[in-house]
């Protein structure tokens, strides 16, 4: 599991990886938080195309980078999410907090 | 009465390196009923979840054992019991409300919302002190093959 982050403007890309779970998401939370620290985007991009297992720990990390996000009023947006994550996604109403997209099946 | 057409128990320590280890067994058990990626995956996605809470609720964090096992019955079902000897759920209808959790921070109260909405059933049996178990089941689909 690791993420990668990429910084273009005021947008921050993190591409989030392999299995993302209670195990995982601890390492995964502290890079995505130094890069928004160190660079206060107005825009955070989770992008789960190669993530290829999520649970409720996914959704406990994109609900602690939205609340987050608000004390600098930073949007959030999901992408790259596979039918399985997505389904996820939407079981926790994440489409409330954050722009949600679905990923290229043929990825 | 349904019959047990085959099942496996096992136990493991409450590390959270196993949670990958724990829903990977039992979605691999699951193959021989060949369930759809969907349907494997709800199962992974459930199992995760209550092993999770093994984890971080029944046992806070230290040392203790996980009780895993699963049975294939002969309506195409499988059923999984996910049992701690932790510190059991005071208020059992609670704590399987969405969003309800007594963590907070980075959880987010939904692993029982997942495990209901993933799988056919779920029932829950905790006692304060002794422990909790989960058993959950699921009905796979049966899809035609051209061997029939
Ligand atoms: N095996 C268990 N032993 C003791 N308490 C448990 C157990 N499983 C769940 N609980 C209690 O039930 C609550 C709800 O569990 P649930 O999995 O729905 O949410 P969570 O674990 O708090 O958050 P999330 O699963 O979204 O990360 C937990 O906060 C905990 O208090
Ligand atoms: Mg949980």
């Amino acid at each position: 599991m690791s993420a990668e982050i990429n910084v273009t403007g005021e947008v921050v890309t993190a591409y989030l990886s392999g299995e993302l779970d209670h195990h995982t998401a601890k390492q995964m939370r502290e890079t995505i938080d130094s890069a928004v620290e160190l660079n206060m985007p107005s825009l955070l991009v989770l992008d789960f195309s190669r993530v290829s297992f999520m649970d409720s720990s996914g959704i406990g990390l994109v609900m602690g980078r939205y609340r987050n996000l608000q004390k600098t009023g930073a949007a959030l947006h999901i992408s790259g999410t596979s039918p399985n994550i997505y389904k996820v996604m939407k079981l926790a109403g994440i489409e409330r907090l954050a722009k949600l997209e679905r990923g290229n099946e043929n990825d | 009465m349904k019959m047990i057409k085959n099942s496996f128990n096992m136990s493991l320590m409450s590390r959270s390196s196993n949670e990958s280890f724990a829903r990977a067994t039992v979605a691999a058990f699951a193959t021989q009923l060949d369930p759809t990626i969907e349907e494997i995956s709800d199962i992974k996605t459930a199992v995760s979840e209550a092993v999770t809470n093994c984890i971080v609720h029944a046992y806070d964090n230290t040392l203790g054992k996980i009780y895993i096992s699963a049975e294939i019955l002969d309506n195409n079902t499988i059923k999984i019991k996910i049992r701690d000897k932790g510190k059991g759920i005071e208020n059992v209808e609670k704590a399987m409300e969405p969003l309800f959790t007594t963590v907070g921070g980075e959880r987010a109260g939904l692993g029982f919302a997942v495990m209901m909405s993933f799988m056919d059933s779920v029932k829950v049996r905790s006692a304060l002190g002794k422990g909790t178990s989960i058993i959950m089941t699921k009905k796979i689909s049966r899809r035609y093959s051209v061997n029939g």
